[in-house]
């Protein structure tokens, strides 16, 4: 099963960057994933890891995952050790948008299976993509959400900074 | 001496003179048994497979999402290491699709790399067609199996009803029915650990379970042969009337529900030297109170 959803964020990489890079933060913006906590020393970069569960019909789906590549504000992607066999991909790009303010164009992707399943693991996993698709689509509206609301609340808060410095 | 030993093997440990004595449908059933004991394989652990397990669990999450609409709560209270024993009310005649619904949802939240055993009857691991079970991790129900299981550090999943409560009749659907048995108990106080009550619903409504036959199984020395205290008759598919369920029958598409409550650490809660019957209590109430609870959230039969 391959899934790919996108989403446009008014905010520039560097914003949607903070919160993908912050495995703590996943469960505040995943819809459907049970689990996703830090099992490395390290929370972030390459060979981070992470053990993650997701509900998918009857059962929670997942694994021990590791951080395979990591550029800043443009691309994070893992692959699964132990659980289902999984990639996953985060892929960040600028967009201009129309009032000459930078936003961000979000992709997040999952490919997933189980290797030597044979016929019922293709059928599983066409009868499991509409429910990841789902998940993803949810979880990306829910970061545009909280990256947009994060973003609104630092210009208001730079803007009643800029107030007080010009009365002051 | 060996000559004895194979003798005796042969008329299953008994005199050869009685063996002679007894009436020849006797001694057909007896030979029968015979055959039966000597396929039950031995407590072997090594027999499960993770890889195994892995490639066929896109099949057993079909099974279970689709057919059992199957729902898995409570695994965060199962202990991430060590040892634990977990104990389930049984249903659903031989089938048992609440053991394939849990074994699914253990597998996939803690990773088939988990070793995870499950005490089976004797006769289930005895049929050809089922030698794949062993494979999950299923293992004969006997004590030095459990010992083995535990001893390895593994997680075992238990059924104290067994035979007992799987055939119960459907309108005693919502009972949890170990029969008194305590075995589980004085399991879990030898290697010292954690109980986790595992209750299901919905597996007793994949056929109509009309009775355990327990009169007809004693009728027919099934006890003293195969350790059979039943000999069930139920209303399947495809038979229609079926009397034993050997051969199975396809379950009804009955939404089962599990849950897994939180682990009981018996020194700590009822002391060093724990009572038996209190523990026995304790976790039978729990578990019915749950399973109320469970049934409560049920409004029609198999729809869930």
């Amino acid at each position: 099963m391959r899934v790919a959803e996108a989403i446009e964020v008014s905010a520039p990489p560097s914003v949607v960057w903070k919160v993908v890079a912050d495995p703590t933060r996943y469960l505040h913006f995943l819809a459907g994933f049970t689990r996703w906590e830090v099992v490395s020393d390290e929370p972030g970069g390459v060979g981070a890891r992470y053990r993650m569960l997701m509900r998918v019909g009857s059962a929670e789906i997942g694994g021990l995952i590791e951080v395979v590549e990591w550029a800043p504000e443009r691309e994070l992607a893992w692959t699964s050790i132990t659980g289902i066999d999984q990639r996953g991909r985060w892929r960040l790009r600028e967009r201009p948008r129309e009032d000459g303010t930078m936003g961000a164009w979000v992709q997040l992707r999952m490919t997933a299976g189980v290797a030597g399943s044979g016929i019922l693991g293709w059928i599983s996993e066409q009868v499991a993509a509409p429910t990841v698709r789902g998940h993803l689509r949810r979880s990306l509206q829910q970061l545009k959400r909280q990256v947009e609301h994060e973003e609104l609340r630092e210009r208001a808060a730079a803007r009643r900074r800029a107030r007080a410095g010009a009365s002051g | 001496m060996e000559a004895t030993a194979t003798e005796a093997a042969r008329t299953n440990g008994r005199p050869p003179d009685e063996e002679a004595r007894a009436s020849l449908p006797t001694r057909l059933l007896r030979s029968v048994a015979g055959q039966v004991q000597k396929r039950i394989p031995a407590a072997d652990l090594d027999e499960r497979d993770p890889d195994y397990i892995r490639e066929n669990l896109p099949a057993a999450w079909l099974l279970s999402s689709l057919w059992f609409r199957g729902e898995v709560r409570g695994l965060g209270n199962i202990p991430e290491t060590g040892p634990v024993l977990m104990v389930g009310n049984h249903s659903g005649g031989n089938m048992t699709p609440d053991t394939t619904v849990f074994t699914l949802a253990f597998c996939a939240y803690f990773g088939v790399e988990r070793p995870f055993y499950q005490l089976a009857h004797n006769l289930v691991l005895s049929m050809p067609q089922l030698g794949f079970l062993r494979k999950y991790g299923t293992v004969a129900a006997s004590h030095a199996n459990s010992q083995k299981a535990l001893s390895a550090r593994a997680a075992l999943l238990v059924y104290p009803g067994g035979d007992y409560e799987v055939h119960r009749p459907s309108w005693e659907r919502n009972r949890v029915d170990f029969g008194r048995r305590k075995g589980f108990i004085r399991l879990a106080l030898e290697h010292d650990v954690p109980i986790v009550p595992v209750v299901s619903i919905g597996g007793q409504e994949t056929a109509l379970f009309i009775s355990r036959g327990e009169r007809l199984a004693k009728l027919l020395a099934l006890d003293r042969m195969f350790r059979l205290k039943v000999m069930p008759v139920s209303l399947s598919l495809p038979w229609g009337l079926n009397v034993g369920d050997m051969l199975g029958h396809l379950p009804l598409p009955a939404k089962i529900t599990v849950e897994a409550l939180p682990p009981i650490y018996l020194r700590e809660e009822f002391g060093a030297e724990p009572d038996l019957d209190e523990v026995y209590d304790h976790v039978t109430r729990l578990m019915q109170d749950t399973l109320d609870a469970m049934a409560a959230e049920r409004r029609l039969p198999v729809l869930g």
